[in-house]
């Protein structure tokens, strides 16, 4: 295989195809917020939560939120509450649905919606700058979204 | 259920906001004295909010107090601001005999000394036009106009050596654009461009620069964004930023597809921001990471 179709290749299984059992960004019921099923079936994996929340181009957390439980993740940003004990606070289907769309649980809030596809004014290509040239992704895949889910769960007072 | 539940959340968020934000969230307590060829000057870098953001802040505050310590020092004196060599690059500029026939800035306006006070007062709806003018735009019309050249364009070297050059006139003068009169649908038009979500992230100006100002996203402490110390020289990309070219930046940030510098959305903005930054000083040409 040529470089080039390997990528290409990759790039399409990364992005386009869903698990048959996945439920899409458009499909997802809330109840008040809350998101009671998984999103995929498969159970979420906190190490694999903890790296989407920790790095940059993915779910990057810790821009807005301290985790002290994470004390090697430098530079984590004080804009919403610390992450510590926030399993006690919620339960598994209000973590859900805050991490899918927080804007259900919290009206108004500054935190990003991560699954979320449609209703934004002049969304782009990622962080280029430029109009999207296909249909918008959600930021994070229902699987990671599990993944942080499962690791915000063990986040226990 | 769910509004009880929402007003419980808002309160703890509330709460976590002010705990977590205590530490370092304020904006240094320092000031701005300039060692420069003028002699040494100090610029007034927090003050009272202009009266139409009195609802929503007391000060106002430069983007200088947010910066770590080594970078705000080196706005304190021309020789250490590495901006200074842009401005002297466009010094040459103006007095070159650049134009199609021989003109040169120097040749119309005498010395850069005669754009004093311009800074301070655009962007500026232009008496004769109608049209909104930045400073970028005055530029662009003697060089294509009077001089008979190609547009410079609105980031280019030339255009921003320019504009480091004039900004650099207005020193110490306190920021005073119009909003009202023929100005008044450009600031509105900015303000709704100001408080508009951006992009998939859902963001405002105002989400980062007025709700969150002091607090840190990642290892970027945020500030008002004002621009009056704009053009800037920017550590990180080693080179002079334009007010717009922040902007493109800062909406880039919101996976937002951006609005270009020069466009209508972007100049009224520009004069927004400008005016909620009414009552600071120029900079002249600032430093920043
Ligand atoms: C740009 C800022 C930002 C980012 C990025 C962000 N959040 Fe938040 N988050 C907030 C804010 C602000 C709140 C407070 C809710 C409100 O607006 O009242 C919040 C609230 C929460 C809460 C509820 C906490 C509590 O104790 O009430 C959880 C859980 C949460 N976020 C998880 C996450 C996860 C997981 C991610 C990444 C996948 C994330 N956040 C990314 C800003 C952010
Ligand atoms: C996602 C958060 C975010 C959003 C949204 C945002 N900015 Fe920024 N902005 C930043 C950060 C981070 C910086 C660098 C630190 C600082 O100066 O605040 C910055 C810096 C600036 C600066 C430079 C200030 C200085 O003194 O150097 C200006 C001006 C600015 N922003 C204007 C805007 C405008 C206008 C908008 C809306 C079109 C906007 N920003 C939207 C995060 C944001």
């Amino acid at each position: 295989m040529t470089r080039q179709l390997m990528l290409v290749t990759l790039a399409a299984m990364a992005a386009a195809t869903p698990a048959i059992s996945e439920i899409a960004p458009t499909a997802v019921a809330y109840t008040e917020g809350k998101i009671s099923e998984s999103l995929t079936g498969t159970p979420g994996d906190p190490v694999a939560g903890v790296k989407v929340m920790t790095t940059n181009a993915l779910g990057n957390c810790v821009a807005c939120h301290v985790i002290g439980a994470l004390p090697d993740v430098p530079f984590q940003g004080n804009i919403g509450p610390a992450l510590d004990g926030v399993a006690s606070r919620y339960d598994e289907a209000q973590l859900r649905g805050i991490v899918a769309n927080s804007k259900l649980t919290f009206e108004g809030t500054f935190m990003p919606a991560f699954y979320k596809t449609d209703g934004f004014v002049r969304p782009g290509n990622a962080y280029t700058g430029k109009a999207p040239e296909s249909e918008l992704t959600p930021i994070l895949t229902a699987q990671q979204i599990e993944d942080v889910v499962a690791y915000l769960v063990t986040l226990k007072e | 259920m769910q509004k009880q539940m929402i007003k419980t959340l808002a309160a703890s968020a509330a709460f976590g906001l002010a705990l977590t934000g205590m530490a370092m969230s304020t904006p240094v307590d320092d000031k701005l004295v300039i060692e420069g060829e003028e002699g040494t000057i100090e610029l007034v870098t927090s003050t009272k909010a202009p009266e139409h953001l009195q609802e929503v802040m007391d000060t106002i505050y430069s983007g200088w107090h947010y910066r770590e310590d080594d970078t705000r020092s080196m706005q304190m004196d021309d020789f250490d601001n590495p901006a200074m060599v842009f401005v002297d690059r466009g010094r040459d500029l103006w007095n070159a005999a650049i134009g199609k026939n021989g003109e040169s800035c120097a040749g119309c306006h005498n010395g850069p000394e005669s754009m004093k006070g311009l800074r301070a007062v655009t962007p500026r709806v232009d008496a004769k036009t109608g049209k909104l003018m930045t400073i970028e735009n005055y530029v662009d019309a003697c060089v294509t106009e009077r001089m008979g050249l190609e547009a410079w364009g609105w980031t280019g070297d030339k255009m921003k050596d320019t504009l480091a050059l004039i900004s650099m006139q207005s020193r110490g003068e306190i920021v005073n654009v119009a909003i009202d009169g023929p100005a008044a649908p450009f600031w509105e038009k900015g303000k709704e461009v100001y408080y508009t979500r951006y992009g998939q992230l859902e963001m405002s100006c105002a989400s980062c620069h007025e709700e969150n100002q002091g607090l840190f996203i990642r290892s970027d402490h945020l500030s008002q964004g004002q621009i009056n110390g704009f053009p800037t020289y920017r550590l990180k990309d080693a080179g002079i930023l334009s007010a717009q070219q922040r902007f493109v930046g800062c909406v880039r940030d919101t996976r937002a597809e951006t609005f270009k510098p020069n466009s209508d959305e972007f100049k009224a903005l520009e004069l927004y921001v400008a005016s909620r930054g009414n009552g600071l000083s120029v900079e002249g040409v600032s430093v920043r990471h």
